[in-house]
């Protein structure tokens, strides 16, 4: 007898509305997508023991950054090390797990707070909090494109969506709750950790009481799919996990991702310094907290757009775009400092992460295409160690770059033209790598009728 | 004279996604309502911020 939480009691029944999974979706992403947000809690946090100021015995911001860091890493692996199982499971499993983590991650991360143990809010947030982001992030894809087969990209990229769309709604509500509980004794943060672990625990929950998988078979009404055209990126077979790795196009697609990653992540983890820097006496810390809204708001709508263009142009062409434009519009940056253009500085900026935000809602599309949509889950979760790379990367490009730039006496305000520079290059190489993607040849391919192994060679 | 032939009986189709008789509209609704109102505010929250930028 299947148990509550198995794949077996979530088939859909006939005449289920598939759009009722996106919502879903949506709630998970949403939820984990507030690891974005927590710069928010850097200050506070840096006078938690001081309350008005900064004691010496209080955490430096150098010690916070690796909150996030440590997060990332975990997202990473974890998506890798338990893809098969999120895809063997089905959503309900994993999405619940997810909850579970990243909920539970918040409640120990504000025990280490409240005890000024920053060991345990690298444990509770950065690996168990890491944890649920990875499981939680690739729960919703295998599902979405068995749902939609029909706009694939559309779909994947609503659930991605909100995961940029999940620091939007963090940042507000949690500067909301830090002022509600905070005190002459308190900063308020313990206060509004536990309520967030809470809330996203019941969220993620629901969200993962509603999925439903297609029955065998099902297909949206009237849609057939395409027949194989030779030479097509679009697979008509499976590729097993463990078989993926041994192909090229698996760790092309991995640069790609790695590098527009990284292009991305360095910037938006500096943006507020870098305008205030490259613009000073233009750009104040208000003007500079709006240039970071804005780009979140370009990096959610990019996840949308981009994804759902993909359904028309196609995936190589939809990264083709990204590492042409992103090139120029890097190599604009230092031009658009030199000319004291904000309004250069920050079109470049939000353009490009449209493209940042992009290149992750496409990339499950990508791979459903390539290697099939049967194990698209964990192949993605295996692709996601590239996000890991990256947001060590990025960030270490931009800070230790821009530190040696000024001790070699660069001004400021043309500290990050070097980086600016080196992030284009990045794209540029990236753009081969995408060129270098062909079909997949059948040798790859899952046998007929025996899941997981190889079809014999004649 | 053959005789006049019965139009098809309509089969249910497996693969049909319209909501019927209407009891898939409210979870619907509810569902994009409570993922669509707390983006929502979001976004406003953030466009208000942005503003800054351009003052």
């Amino acid at each position: 007898m299947s148990s509550l939480l198995s794949k077996e009691r979530i088939v859909a029944p006939p005449n289920f509305n598939r759009w009722l999974i996106p919502p879903c979706a949506l709630a998970t992403h949403l939820c984990i997508g507030q690891a974005y947000a927590i710069s928010v809690f850097n200050l506070p946090l840096t006078q938690q023991l001081g309350i008005k100021e900064s004691l010496p015995t209080d955490w430096k911001l150098t010690e916070l950054g690796w909150i996030f860091t440590i997060a990332i890493f975990f997202l990473g692996l974890s998506a890798a090390v338990f893809g098969k199982w999120v895809q063997a499971q089905g959503p309900r499993m994993s999405g619940l797990v997810a909850a579970l983590c990243w909920g539970v991650g918040f409640l120990i991360g504000a025990l280490g707070i409240e005890t000024h143990q920053l060991w345990l809010v690298y444990f509770g947030y950065g690996v168990l909090g890491g944890c649920g982001l990875g499981i939680g992030y690739i729960t919703p894809v295998s599902t979405l494109i068995a749902w939609f087969p029909d706009r694939r990209g559309m779909a994947t990229g609503m659930a991605i969506m909100g995961f940029g769309g999940g620091a939007l709604v963090a940042s507000p509500l949690s500067v909301l709750l830090m002022k509600h509980f905070a005190s002459a004794t308190s900063t308020g943060v313990t206060q509004t950790w536990l309520v967030l672990g809470v809330v996203y625990l019941l969220v993620m929950s629901v969200g993962a009481f509603g999925y439903r998988v297609p029955a065998e078979g099902w297909k949206p009404r009237g849609w057939v799919a395409p027949p194989a055209k030779p030479g097509a990126l679009v697979a008509k077979f499976n590729v097993t996990p463990g078989r993926v790795l041994t192909t090229r196009q698996f760790w092309c697609l991995w640069i790609v991702l790695c590098f527009n990653v990284t292009a991305g992540i360095g910037v938006l983890g500096q943006a507020s310094a870098m305008i205030q820097e490259v613009f000073k006496g233009t750009i104040n810390a208000s003007a500079a907290a709006g240039f970071v809204g804005l780009l979140s708001l370009f990096n959610m709508g990019g996840r949308f757009f981009w994804a759902s263009l993909s359904d028309r142009i196609g995936r190589k062409a939809t990264y083709g775009c990204f590492f042409l434009l992103g090139p120029v519009l890097y190599a604009l940056v230092p031009l658009s400092g030199q000319m004291g253009s904000v309004v250069l500085f920050v079109g470049c900026f939000c353009v490009i992460l449209t493209m940042y935000g992009g290149g992750f809602s496409t990339i499950p599309a990508y791979l459903a295409d390539i290697f099939g949509t049967k194990y698209v889950g964990a192949v993605h979760g295996r692709l996601l160690t590239a996000w890991s790379v990256a947001g060590i990367l990025g960030p270490v490009l931009v800070n230790y770059i821009r530190e040696f730039q000024i001790n070699s006496g660069i001004p400021k305000h043309q500290a990050y033209n070097v980086t600016m520079y080196i992030m284009a290059g990045l794209l540029i190489v990236a753009f081969f790598f995408n060129l270098a993607v062909k079909p997949v040849t059948e040798q790859h391919a899952e046998a007929e009728g025996h899941p997981g192994r190889r079809p014999l060679t004649a | 004279m053959a005789a006049p032939t019965q139009p098809p009986r309509h089969r249910a189709d497996p693969s049909d996604t319209r909501a019927s008789s209407g009891n898939q509209v409210v979870p619907l609704v509810l569902a994009w309502l409570g993922v669509g109102l707390p983006l929502a505010w979001g976004v406003l929250e953030t466009l208000s911020k942005t503003l800054a930028l351009f003052q």
